[in-house]
């Protein structure tokens, strides 16, 4: 089974390389975009074949060490 | 006293923080390796500066999981002194003995200068040696050195007398034009609950002695010999 990982700065934290790409982006022409946030995606295969016992394993994963919960969350989706 | 200094792949400034030790406590403190699973009997860990891991996922997030820092988590919550230099600040946040965490600078570089800094509190076995209120020069070296916390951890900081250092002009104000990478309330360094734990992202070891280019950094070695001794 397959986890994929998302994580992204809470709102309110301060983003500064969103920030720079959203420059960027706007030097290169494309017009219209704001607030861009940049984040992690993380991808595991797990040997777990039980999608409930999976994710909570990624969950606790998360908690502990691939997320900061002060900065940031995390959302876990599963596949296959 | 005696003292520990933790050292993990990618540590850099190890060696600086056991030089400024061993002037301080005439002789040299005991250097352990990440792997380790004890400590020493020492009456004081430092966990210095560098890029542990490589800064792998997030600053500090590896090391704060070696096994090393479970024994210095423990420690600490015991009432061992900690002190947490820089990556050694990240660290500490990371592993939940300080609170709040260090992001990029607002200004997305790496910043490479001596700043100043108004040292909050001298009730403290790291800031005995210091006047409350006085204004001291250190480097500063980091890419993510800006303070973030919640505004209710914030105010909790303030409320209980946990800022130990906060970035400020020559002549001791908070403004920000003093603030070198957009750390919440200008804060260089806070303290845990007993103020047993400090964590700041300048380097009181860069400037320890004449040679260095200054000694701004030198009291803070000799307080915690006095209060530790």
């Amino acid at each position: 089974m397959k986890a994929k990982v998302h994580i992204t700065l809470k709102s309110g934290v301060l983003d500064p390389q969103g920030k720079a790409v959203q420059h960027a982006l706007s030097s290169l022409g494309f017009a219209g975009v704001d607030n861009v946030r940049q984040g992690k995606f993380i991808e595991l295969e797990l040997a777990e074949t039980d999608p409930a016992k999976a994710k909570s394993a990624v969950e606790q994963m998360c908690k502990g060490l691939l997320a900061n919960t002060v900065i940031e969350n995390y959302r876990v989706d599963l596949e296959g | 006293m005696k003292a520990a200094v933790i050292v993990f792949p990618g540590s850099n400034c190890d060696r600086d923080v056991a030089v400024a030790l061993e002037a301080a406590m005439n002789h040299p403190p005991i250097m352990v390796w990440h792997r380790d699973t004890e400590l020493p009997p020492v009456d004081l860990v430092v966990v210095p500066g560098g890029f542990s891991y490589g800064d792998y996922l997030r600053c500090g997030a590896m090391a704060a999981h070696s096994p090393i820092m479970r024994e210095v988590k423990a420690k600490a919550e015991s009432g061992t002194p900690v002190l947490g230099i820089c990556n050694g600040f990240q660290i500490l946040t990371e592993t939940g003995l300080l609170p709040g965490a260090l992001i990029r600078n607002a200004g997305l570089k790496f910043i490479c200068k001596d700043v100043f800094l108004r040292v909050e509190t001298s009730d403290s076995p790291f800031t005995r040696k210091y006047e409350t209120g006085s204004v001291v020069r250190l480097p500063i070296a980091h890419a993510e050195g800006n303070y973030f916390a919640d505004t209710a951890t914030l105010d909790r900081l303030e409320g209980e007398g946990r800022v130990a250092f906060r970035y400020v002009t020559q002549g001791g104000g908070a403004s920000l034009d003093a603030n070198p990478n957009g750390a919440a309330r200008n804060i260089a360094g806070i303290f845990n609950e007993n103020r047993r734990v400090l964590g700041l992202m300048p380097h009181p070891e860069r400037l320890a002695e004449d040679l260095l280019g200054g000694t701004d950094g030198k009291p803070m070695f000799e307080g915690l010999v006095e209060a530790l001794s």
